[in-house]
């Protein structure tokens, strides 16, 4: 096997055993970046310089017989992430020369860690898009079919994992932003419990709803880097001051591995118009192994399934709005030097520097926010918020996961949905519920389309019930073949 | 038509925001479709029901007030697009 193509599980176990370097592997990592980006188009900025100096440094580390199971590993970190003197575009031409003067937590902890950071990756401009289609940077493919999108916002994650040019990544989702991807791109991705990993250094979209999460190869791996960035962290009030167990420690499987577990079934979401008959059939073909491993399915409810991406909608581009405030021409980022009065700078700076989706959503959030709307669209959609927490909270009386598709549909064509916003949203309906009620989902991969496109299940659990969804994916995973099959590229 | 040009011209002025004719006209139809789905937020009945701008129930999230490790002033200047003696420099605001 080639070392671009280890597992981090796998590669750890060779690092131990000192039959490879980090130095090898880091320098398999970039010669494989080097050879499939300009097909791909994953990275913004290939940082090889520093991951060597990285890569050395954890080889000595290693040799002095200390080291973490993230050691000297290859990782690829979504461009909205702060990396200390390592450009953060957030894919954005506003931020498109800001150097973080601080790293993010998450990064600080993987670099305790020892890890590796290869660059840093595409992704929809401040992660509003499903498709990675509105960077303000490049296009990202998707490694199975290079006419397709690789999902997003974190696109550039998820596509980097499934080509091999990493071993891991950390993305960002406020929607859906990680689970679609990696849905899209047949890798494992999860986005963890609102408040479990530490938002500080995250480039802020909507800050009720952003969670930084990893996009991994498979669920071992997934669990490893979930181990490294959970935690309550003094700088971010959002996150929570609770245990974060072993992850690993719920990877087990057997023969009857979920016996004893309950899996429930949207009723609202096989009624979903647009569904895919091939997803429909992939996720079907995935419960019915989740039984056969001993889990038992009861039909849930979800009933405000649809008013979701109403409340959503409303909901994160009312909070991006006033997010997005902070981009002034003063501070950072670009500005429009040629204007001589504060508001002209203000208005042309911003103009020019944000991109259609993201203006569109600053109008729309503003809009939503202003006297007089704002009972009937922000007020309403968070008392529609209220009651779809509820429907979370009495499914998960009767079950301990819920079990669906990540996304309606395989990837579609690059270009097939820039012009229709409101169709381009409802592509989120599976995903964005979770986020609003803060719980934690997964995507792992359960198929591929009849002309090769890979498809995700989604497993989501209740708050702070990582472990549960840990189980059921390492059971399923381990029954079946989906995760080892590789792109062409 | 849910939402007229002259309101995303207003709401754009709001946000900061200098669009064109044609990126008005463009917002206003995407945006007027946007929030004609929305309104399927009507189909749900939220009489009495409080509103949720936080999923996780925290209180105030108190610490020791104590000086932490923060940035020097050069870096937090270093991504500045003008700046002059320690300090952001801005167009002239006051004539």
């Amino acid at each position: 096997m080639k070392l671009h193509e280890l597992t981090i599980g796998k590669a750890h176990e060779l690092l131990k055993q000192k039959e490879i370097s980090s130095r090898d592997l880091t320098m398999a990592v970039l010669d494989r970046i080097n050879d499939i980006e300009e097909k791909v188009g994953a990275f913004i900025t290939v940082s090889d310089k520093t991951a060597m100096e990285q890569a050395e440094a954890a080889d000595k580390t290693i040799s002095k017989g200390n080291i973490s199971p993230l050691t000297g590993i290859p990782l690829s970190i979504k461009d909205i992430i702060c990396t200390k003197n390592l450009r953060t575009t957030c894919a954005s031409r506003i931020l498109e020369n800001f150097v973080p003067p601080y790293d993010a937590t998450v990064i600080n902890k993987l670099k305790r860690a020892g890890v590796v950071i290869v660059g840093k990756v595409n992704m929809d401009e401040f992660a509003m898009g499903s498709s990675t289609e509105n960077s303000g940077i490049k296009i990202t493919h998707n490694p199975w079919d290079l006419t397709r999108i690789p999902g997003g916002s974190s696109g550039g994650s998820a596509a980097s994992v499934a080509a091999d040019m990493c071993l891991g990544s950390l993305g960002s989702d406020t929607g859906g932003s990680i689970r679609q991807p990696a849905s899209h791109c047949g890798v494992v991705g999860m986005k963890p419990t609102y408040g479990r990993v530490s938002r500080f250094g995250l480039v802020a979209f909507a800050s009720s709803l952003d969670q930084i999460g990893p996009v991994a190869k498979d669920v071992t791996d997934c669990a490893v880097l979930m181990n490294a960035i959970s935690g309550y962290d003094l700088k971010d009030s959002t996150s929570v001051p609770k245990d974060v167990p072993d992850y690993t420690s719920f990877l087990d499987f057997f023969e009857d591995g979920l016996k004893g577990v309950t899996v429930g079934i949207p009723s609202e979401y096989s009624a979903t118009s647009g569904l895919d008959p091939e997803v429909s059939s992939a996720v079907n073909n995935a419960i019915n192994k989740i039984k056969e491993l001993g889990a038992q399915s009861v039909e849930i409810s979800l009933p405000h399934t649809k008013q979701a991406v109403a409340a959503y909608y409303v909901i994160a581009p009312s909070e991006a709005s006033s997010n997005l405030a902070r981009y002034d021409g003063v501070k950072y980022g670009f500005r429009d030097k040629d204007k001589k009065s504060l508001i002209e700078m203000y208005k042309s700076t911003r103009s020019a520097g944000f991109g259609p989706e993201v203006q569109r959503r600053i109008i729309l959030g503003t809009y939503s926010l202003s006297s007089g709307y704002y009972d009937a669209y922000y007020k309403k959609a968070s008392q529609v918020r209220t009651l779809i927490m509820e429907d979370f909270k009495k499914a998960f009386k009767t079950c301990d996961v819920i079990l669906s598709p990540v996304a309606p549909a395989p990837a579609f064509r690059i270009g097939e949905k820039t012009d229709d916003p409101l169709n381009m949203y409802l592509s989120d309906i599976f995903t964005l519920s979770a986020n609003l009620a803060g719980i934690p989902g997964m995507s792992v991969p359960c198929g591929f389309s009849a002309n090769g496109l890979p498809i995700g299940l989604q497993i989501i659990g209740n708050h702070f019930n990582e472990k549960m969804l840990f189980k059921v994916a390492y059971n399923f995973e381990q029954a079946t073949e989906f995760h080892k099959k590789k792109t062409n590229l | 038509m849910k939402i007229t040009k002259d309101e995303v011209a207003h709401v754009a002025n709001l946000a900061r925001l200098d669009l064109d004719e044609a990126a008005t006209v463009k917002f206003a139809g995407q945006i007027g479709n946007i929030l004609e789905y929305v309104d399927t937020l009507n189909r749900a009945n939220t009489d009495g029901v409080p509103p949720t701008s936080h999923a996780i129930f925290i209180t105030n999230a108190f610490r020791e007030d104590e000086v932490h490790e923060h940035l020097d002033r050069d870096a937090a200047l270093a991504n500045a697009p003008e700046k002059e003696d320690g300090n952001f420099v801005v167009p002239k605001i006051i004539g």
